[in-house]
């Protein structure tokens, strides 16, 4: 019997609590490896059979001053006996690794919540930097909660002081520390970590072991130590999942997935160039590692670059892919109506940030739709698509590999940090059962012209060089609509403005119905949606349905073209709400395509919504709140 | 035409009527084009002409290969991306001294240094032709344009220079009207990687007569000096002129045979494959090196994303989409 299942077999024997769900937050200094520590509770807890989503925060420095509260990284996460689709709201557990830590975090915790303190990072020191003229946990500031104050600087120092380590490597182990007591806490098993401390620190076996020997100390200091009153071991039972395979999956990773599988769908290879950018990069390293399914990555010297290598890819045969963020968008924007205008597909991923400029490179926001839907020179349209949930990227990137492929044009699919770098649990799809989209270059010499098209979709043909006989030039000059060549006509420009429109308007027929999440038409409120917020939208109707009110959800996939039946719908409800994580894009658009009088609700705060404050903007416009709308004149 | 008929300049003249102004340099460089893939056995299918944007760029319409006009100075970004996923394919960069050295100069850098598999030909005109007439970056200082009405003050750079510095590997240049451009045409279809090759180009509209000097057919040989590998630099006209390198300023001075006791033996003797003499000789004054300056074979960018596909592809053993999905840590829900 190893250690593990020996501390694992003590703390099963005590008494847990029963809980339905719990939100944790870790925070501590962006060096104290808080990220880590979240994803190895998440990981730990998605194989206790719990449903999860996390939200990890984190400052855009990498290593910010220490002790100072931006330098403050936060991952939080919320796990469930049932299904849950946000990393909620207020904690209901904070680890506050220091003061600064305690500082930011420490006005969300619930009241009566659980506090961890490490006790050892309250120095004077510490406590000015964050800002503290006294000390918090003497003052009585902590008093509304249940705290358990340790010292465990000190006691993982202790734990791994047999190893004989630098200080500066046993101080590091305190958030494996804290771990092991949150693992004891909530009923988690420590194996997964265990092997993934051995698996990456394989080369240093003496770094690997004081980990685990700091992990297994804070948990067997749960099981030992007498804990204050009001303090004691929970369970958190299994959720009731759809029967299935699953694994857990951030946004990026299930996006890179996807554009692979699409590629294979399409029967074509893959090229993606993209230069690193938050929080889009590691949708770069997820496909690196996919060369041997038919990705082909290319770190290119810039945004420009990265976009232009996937057209001369998709030129050549393959499916051209970019990734990246705002920013990067904005350089691209060129090269995208290059390929508008040559009629080539080419997907671009937004892993949308805060903006402008710079803005807030590692905070969340859904600013980039105007940019996606009409950012370029000229009448330039292109499908827009965007993805709901961390596994939904996987299915929505393998549509912009059939929209793309099948009518000629770029795609833009949008998705954020939020979703980028959250996890939930995914039900793994079953990939016999996604229809294939094969791609059938041209080939036939016989009156061939290089603006041929499909009389249905208006795609143009896909004659890649090397094929005998269809040799052809394409570029970003005006062509004519038939052969192809450059051609000033004014009436040949204007119909080829109207032909590139009237290709993307086509793709409305090829995409699901508008339909609503939640709820039934004809009721007082609508909630529109797009993008990661779905989650909190849908829990946010869902709660306000409970209490009976005539609510429903609507959550759009496709921005560009918007899908049939929109219209209707929405003008079925009483009011229409348009939530987005930034200043009303999606609202002025909805209102210009469709002449509606919808009502925007806007959060530009980098920070993705909370169920409950929804919750109280719903609440609002329902008959009978402050903004309903004044009833009818008899 | 039979099948193996033996393709002919004209086979790769496409039907589009040209359009530079006449007298352009652009005319000579696309004859020497056409007349040169013939020879090196090229494929109308299997050629493609990508550009960017400036008179030069317009090269691909005329050519019956496959061809891209993409945008401004990310030519060299188009065909890296084309050449990763279809090796196969004969791809040539064509470009401008603005296109290249102004708003593509990163680009055109990182091709050269990766190594990409193609031919990269740069247009020097020393000018911006189809914006009408401003200076560029290879333009002299003082040079009177639109948009320097008192004179360039901008310092010009030297386009071979900026290629050997960016790591290339084959680097040459030749002029437009020039009998031999087809022969550097040649060597640098030859080359595996990226062959970068200057060509001066006259602008008989904007900058008629800025290359006279080397051009011209009376005076021209005694200002152009044609390289050989292993061959003593010679040049005149009847090879009375050589350069010399100066061992106390490490620089190629000019000199005359046979004055001051300087005999053959004293000149540099061309090493193809030595990245610092292509240097000094790169910029001489009133002396323009020609053909092959620098020529050292390296690994291959394409070649080498291919060989990684390989390894990955074996280390895999056999693994799927479906295996992917199960990587990790999975569990089961029933
Ligand atoms: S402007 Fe100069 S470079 Fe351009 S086509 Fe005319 S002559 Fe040639």
């Amino acid at each position: 019997m190893s250690d593990v299942e020996k501390a694992n077999g003590t703390a099963s024997e005590l008494p847990r609590e029963l809980l339905d769900s719990v939100v944790i937050r870790f925070a501590g200094d962006s060096g104290d490896g808080m990220q880590l520590t979240g994803m190895q509770f998440t990981t730990a807890t998605a194989l206790m059979g719990n449903d999860l989503a996390t939200f990890p925060d984190f400052p855009a420095e990498i290593r910010a001053p220490a002790g100072t509260t931006y330098g403050v990284s936060g991952f939080q996460i919320h796990f469930a006996d049932h299904d849950i689709l946000t990393p909620g709201d207020a904690p209901d557990v904070l680890v506050a690794m220091n003061p600064a830590a305690l500082k930011v975090n420490l006005p969300e915790l619930k009241r009566g919540g659980l506090l961890v303190v490490n006790t050892g990072a309250f120095t004077k020191g510490n406590l000015k930097k964050a800002g503290y003229d006294t000390n918090p946990l003497e003052d009585g500031s902590t008093d509304p909660y249940r705290l358990l104050d340790l010292d465990i600087s000190k006691l993982s120092l202790n734990a791994v002081a047999e190893l004989g380590l630098g200080a500066k490597d046993a101080g590091r182990t305190k958030n494996m520390w804290t771990l092991g007591l949150m693992f004891w806490l909530f009923g988690r098993d420590r194996q997964s970590t265990v092997d993934w401390l051995e698996k990456k620190f394989a080369k240093k076996p003496d770094i690997a072991q004081a980990n685990i020997l700091a992990l297994n100390a804070g948990h067997i200091y749960g099981e030992s130590a007498e804990m204050p009153s009001g303090i004691g071991v929970y369970q958190v039972p299994k959720a009731e999942l759809e029967p299935g395979e699953y694994r857990n999956i951030d946004g990026n990773q299930a996006l890179a997935w996807g554009l692979a599988t699409g590629g294979k769908l399409a029967s074509l290879p893959v090229f993606y160039g993209s230069y690193p950018i938050t929080p889009a990069s590691s949708l770069l390293h997820n496909l690196a590692k996919l060369k041997h399914l038919g990705v082909t990555t290319f770190q290119a010297e810039d945004e420009i670059a990265a976009v232009c290598a996937a057209i001369g890819a998709s030129f050549g045969g393959a499916v051209g892919v970019t990734g990246t963020s705002g920013p990067g968008v904005a350089l691209k924007g060129e090269a995208i109506g290059l390929a508008i205008a040559t009629e080539l597909p080419l997907i671009v991923c937004d892993v949308q940030r805060g903006g402008p400029s710079t803005g807030l490179p590692t905070k969340t926001e859904q600013s980039d739709l105007f940019q996606a839907v009409w950012g370029r020179n000229g009448d330039a349209p292109l499908i827009v698509l965007a993805a709901a949930t961390p596994g939904d990227c996987f299915h929505m990137a393998i549509e912009a590999v059939r929209l793309s492929t099948k009518y000629m044009t770029p795609v833009v699919l949008l998705t954020d940090g939020y979703i980028a770098n959250g996890a939930e649990p995914w039900k793994l799809p079953d990939l016999d059962a996604i229809a294939p989209f094969p791609v059938h270059f041209h080939t036939d010499t016989e009156g061939f012209f290089p603006f041929q098209r499909d009389p249905e979709t208006l795609a143009r043909v896909w004659a890649k060089p090397g094929t005998p006989g269809l040799q052809h030039r394409i570029g970003g000059l005006e062509k004519n609509q038939h052969s192809g060549h450059i051609s000033y006509d004014p009436d040949n420009h204007h119909a080829m403005v109207k032909l590139r429109a009237q290709k993307v308007a086509n793709v409305a027929k090829d995409v699901p119905e508008a339909t609503l999440e939640l709820g039934e038409a004809g009721g007082d409120v609508l909630v529109v949606g797009w993008g990661s917020t779905y989650g909190s939208i849908r829990q946010a109707v869902q709660h306000t349905m409970k209490k009976g009110a005539k609510v429903a959800h609507l959550h759009l996939r496709n921005i560009w073209p918007l899908p049939r039946g929109l219209e209707d719908l929405m003008k079925s409800f009483d009011k229409v709400i348009i939530a987005e994580l930034n200043d009303g894009q999606l609202l002025k658009l909805l209102r210009a395509e469709l002449l509606t009088d919808a009502i925007g609700h806007q959060k530009i705060a980098g920070q993705p919504f909370r169920v409950s404050e929804l919750v109280e903007m719903i609440e609002t416009h329902l008959p009978g709140g402050s903004d309903a709308r004044p009833s009818a004149v008899a | 035409m039979t099948e193996n008929a033996p393709l002919t300049k004209k086979d790769f003249s496409s039907d589009q009527e040209v359009r530079w102004c006449p007298g352009c340099g652009d005319y000579a460089i696309l004859a020497a084009v056409q007349r040169t893939l013939p020879k090196v056995g090229a494929t109308l299918e299997n050629t493609v002409f990508i550009s960017g944007i400036g008179c030069s760029s317009r090269f691909p319409y005329y050519m019956n290969t496959y061809g891209f006009h993409t945008i401004h100075g990310r030519a060299p970004a188009f065909a890296t991306g084309l050449k990763v996923v279809r090796p196969d394919l004969d791809v040539w960069v064509i470009s401008g001294d603005g296109d290249s050295l102004s708003i593509g100069g990163n680009h055109m850098l990182h091709v050269l240094r990766r190594n990409v598999n193609l031919q990269y030909l740069l247009f020097n005109n020393q000018i911006y032709g189809l914006t009408k007439g401003q200076y560029s970056p290879t333009s002299d200082v003082g040079q009177i344009s639109p948009s320097s009405p008192y004179g360039s003050i901008d310092q010009p750079v030297t386009p071979v220079r900026i290629a050997l510095g960016a790591g290339a590997r084959f680097v040459a240049r030749g002029y437009d009207v020039s009998k031999q451009l087809p022969d550097v045409l040649e060597a640098a279809h030859r080359f595996q990687g990226a062959s970068f090759v200057e060509i001066l180009q006259n602008c008989p509209v904007f900058n008629d007569g800025v290359f006279d000097l080397i051009t011209d057919r009376k005076k021209g040989p005694q200002h152009q000096l044609w390289l050989e590998h292993g061959q003593p630099m010679t040049f005149g006209k009847n090879g009375e002129m050589g350069v010399r390198l100066n061992p106390q300023t490490l620089s190629a001075e000019i000199v005359t045979l046979g004055e001051n006791g300087i005999t053959e033996a004293d000149l540099l003797v061309h090493d193809e494959t030595n990245r610092n003499i292509a240097w000094l000789i790169a910029d001489l004054p009133d002396v323009k090196a020609l053909g092959v300056l620098y020529r050292e074979d390296g690994p291959v960018y394409d070649e080498s994303v291919r060989q990684q596909v390989q390894m990955a592809e074996e280390r895999a053993k056999g693994a799927d989409l479906k295996s992917l999905l199960r990587e990790g840590h999975t569990w089961t829900v029933s």
